[in-house]
């Protein structure tokens, strides 16, 4: 969680210093608790991961080097995606790291497809999947479709909502008619949960429960935190339409003090073990930013420009 | 003993699936029930556990094949009719077609598309989609005319590393029969359906037939057409296309889908920028009308280029 805060604060500066970044911004701020459980529970190169937009947190947990989020941001041709996409589109798919599109909803068939696989082939043994949506993406038809099929299919996947309350600038009133969210998964025969998703201890215990019913084959489990994004839906966006009685709610409490006082209060922690943490955390970001920005650029002449893996069937001279 | 396109079409994906164990079907009504049109007739029983029936949701479907070919899987997924890939739309064009041009892991996909009209089946049933698919970068496009092609070109999509959209035409299922499976060019290869020197028809799919009819009747008006099967239509053989008019210097490319951009547009543009030198009269389209495609075989029958049209714009093409 800090790790990945801290990465978010040096993204945000680099973004509003200009110059380096390239394209937009997409922080998970006050996000980090929710995803940072869920990821904690998979395992890299094991486990099917297919994070979302805020999914910082739950990245760094399940296993993601900072410099490919760094190398990505800057678009330099040694991260995962070599200029060719950028920001949270990362991924690594042969490692069962789906890279998402922007398309929201239509990652999570895609994780599907991956266990799916597995379970045919014999190699799903007890690994399991796991993605995630805003409360705006559950609206698409790809989301419906995808949680269907996969409760059809029983796979082990878990799916978390954060419902942060806006979909970019709109509010779950424009989103769904529902009382809760976390009611759609009685309509697709899916085990639900909802969870305080600024609270750590609250979030990995549920969390922790629904990978094991996954993994022990009890087919999808829904999880929706509770939530408020602490900023806006990227950083070009200064959240204006949010309103200060959302921001005076529980939900937007930031979930990085409250796991602080409940490790100082249960004594896991001192204030020095978090400066430490912290101080850490500085080093290896500054350190990660300061390889990945000497190294190149991707080189248009240097490009195959091939969208076919068949190299043959590439056309060329006629394009 | 004769074979049918549609029988082909079940053969390739049983020999697909007796030769990888990778490989296996997922589409609606295609298990026990053999789908819509019997193409997967009796493989579920042959292949216990590898032929799935899907629910309907085309971008569910689309999106798991995306998955699983991640994970070395190498689905074949039916669409019940063309029409309805639409629904799949974003999961091929963003999510298929992307995938390896983004993060270099291929995605071997085969998507097959009971494609085009038949008499009475109406604008949701008749739909060929092969123009909007070959529009986007990072997937083939094959476009089978005959039974062998259907046969060997269905067999190589599933060995194809890539993204496949496999346009089988529903009115060549059963109206079409070859007594064996013969031989096929590789993907990527157009074929000179019948040799001529006064034009060129380029074509694909179910309007080679009435275009090689067109080509028959005028023979007995003294004229030599010839005929170019495209099969794939991504990529697209440009290099027989030009060679093809630089023998006869007058084309005529028809297709069954919508008028308006297209595979038809693509062989002007491709003929006309390349080859304008080597044309004696302007080139010439075929198309269905653009309007959605009627229900009434009348309707139907004028509304997609037949026989008699090709013929018609033949004659004024040799005219010219
Ligand atoms: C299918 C689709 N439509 C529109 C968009 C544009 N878009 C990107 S993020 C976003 C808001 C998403 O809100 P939500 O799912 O609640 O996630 P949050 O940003 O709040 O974390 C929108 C509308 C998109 N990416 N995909």
């Amino acid at each position: 969680m800090i790790l990945s805060r801290i990465l978010e604060e040096k993204l945000g500066s680099l973004y509003r210093a200009g110059g380096r970044i390239v394209g937009g911004v997409y922080l998970g701020r006050g996000q980090e608790a929710f995803s940072a459980a869920a990821g904690n529970n998979l395992r890299y190169g094991k486990d099917v991961y297919g994070p979302l937009i805020r999914d910082q947190a739950g990245r760094i947990a399940y296993g993601e080097p900072l410099l490919d989020t760094l190398r990505t941001y800057l678009g330099v041709v040694t991260g995962p995606m070599r200029g060719r996409d950028g920001n949270i589109h990362r991924g690594r798919p042969k490692d069962g790291y789906m890279a998402m599109i922007s398309h929201l909803g239509s990652l999570l068939s895609v994780v599907a497809g991956a266990l799916f696989a597995r379970r045919l082939r014999g190699t799903l043994e007890d690994s399991v999947g796991a993605t995630s949506i805003g409360d705006g993406g559950t609206s698409t038809g790809a989301f419906h479709e995808g949680l269907n099929m996969a409760a059809v299919e029983k796979l082990p996947l878990v799916v978390s909502i954060a419902n942060n309350q806006f979909a970019y600038s709109t509010p779950t009133t424009r989103q769904y008619a529902c009382e809760d969210l976390v009611d759609r998964a009685i309509g697709y025969g899916v085990e639900g949960y909802s969870v305080d998703g600024t609270d750590l201890l609250a979030c990995v215990a549920t969390f922790r429960t629904a990978f094991a019913r996954a993994r022990a084959g009890h087919g999808p489990q829904l999880v929706v935190g509770r939530l408020l994004r602490l900023g806006g839906h990227g950083e070009h966006d200064d959240a204006s339409y949010i309103p200060d009685s959302a921001k005076h709610k529980h939900e937007a409490r930031d979930c990085i003090e409250v796991a602080k006082k409940q490790a100082l209060e249960f004594n896991w922690a001192t204030e020095a073990d978090f400066r430490t943490w912290e101080e850490e955390a500085r080093r290896d970001v500054d350190a990660a930013q300061a390889i990945a920005s000497k190294e190149p650029t991707p080189d248009p002449y240097r490009e195959t420009w091939h969208a076919l893996s068949t190299s043959e069937l590439v056309e060329g001279q006629h394009g | 003993m004769s074979i049918t396109y549609l029988e082909a079409i079940r053969e390739a994906q049983y020999e697909a699936l007796r030769t990888d164990p990778n490989v296996f079907l997922y589409g609606q009504d295609i298990s026990t029930f053999g789908g819509a049109f019997k193409a997967t007739k009796n493989l579920s029983r042959e292949f216990p556990g590898r032929v799935f029936d899907s629910p309907i949701s085309e971008d569910a479907m689309i999106g798991m094949a995306v998955g699983a070919a991640v994970e070395g899987a190498r689905p074949i997924i039916e669409m019940q009719f063309a029409d309805f890939s639409s629904v799949g739309f974003n999961q091929i064009v963003n999510q298929a077609a992307t995938l390896y041009w983004r993060t270099s892991t291929p995605c071997p996909i085969t998507i097959r598309m009971p494609s085009g009209g038949t008499p009475g089946s109406g604008p949701f049933h008749s739909q060929s989609m092969e123009s909007i698919y070959a529009h986007y970068p990072g997937i083939v496009i094959l476009t089978p005319a005959t039974v062998e092609d259907a046969y060997w070109m269905l067999l190589e999509s599933v060995k194809l590393n890539d993204p496949v959209i496999f346009c089988e035409h529903k009115f060549l299922y059963y109206h079409l029969k070859s007594e064996g499976f013969g031989e096929s060019l590789p993907i990527g290869k157009a074929r000179i359906a019948r040799p001529g020197r006064d034009a060129t028809v380029v074509t694909y799919s179910a309007m080679l037939h009435e275009a090689l009819k067109s080509a028959e009747e005028l023979q007995m008006d003294g004229y030599q057409v010839e005929v170019v099967d495209l099969r794939s239509v991504k990529p697209m053989d440009t290099d027989t296309i030009l060679a093809s008019v630089s023998r006869t210097g007058r084309l005529l490319a028809v297709g069954e889908a919508f008028p308006w951009g297209g595979v038809t547009s693509e062989i002007i543009a491709r003929v006309s920028s390349e080859a304008f030198h080597m044309l004696d009269a302007p080139p010439m389209r075929l198309n269905s009308k653009d309007t959605p495609i009627p229900y009434h075989p009348n309707l139907w029958k004028s509304h997609r280029p037949t026989t008699s049209s090709i013929t018609a714009a033949l004659r004024d093409l040799l005219r010219y």
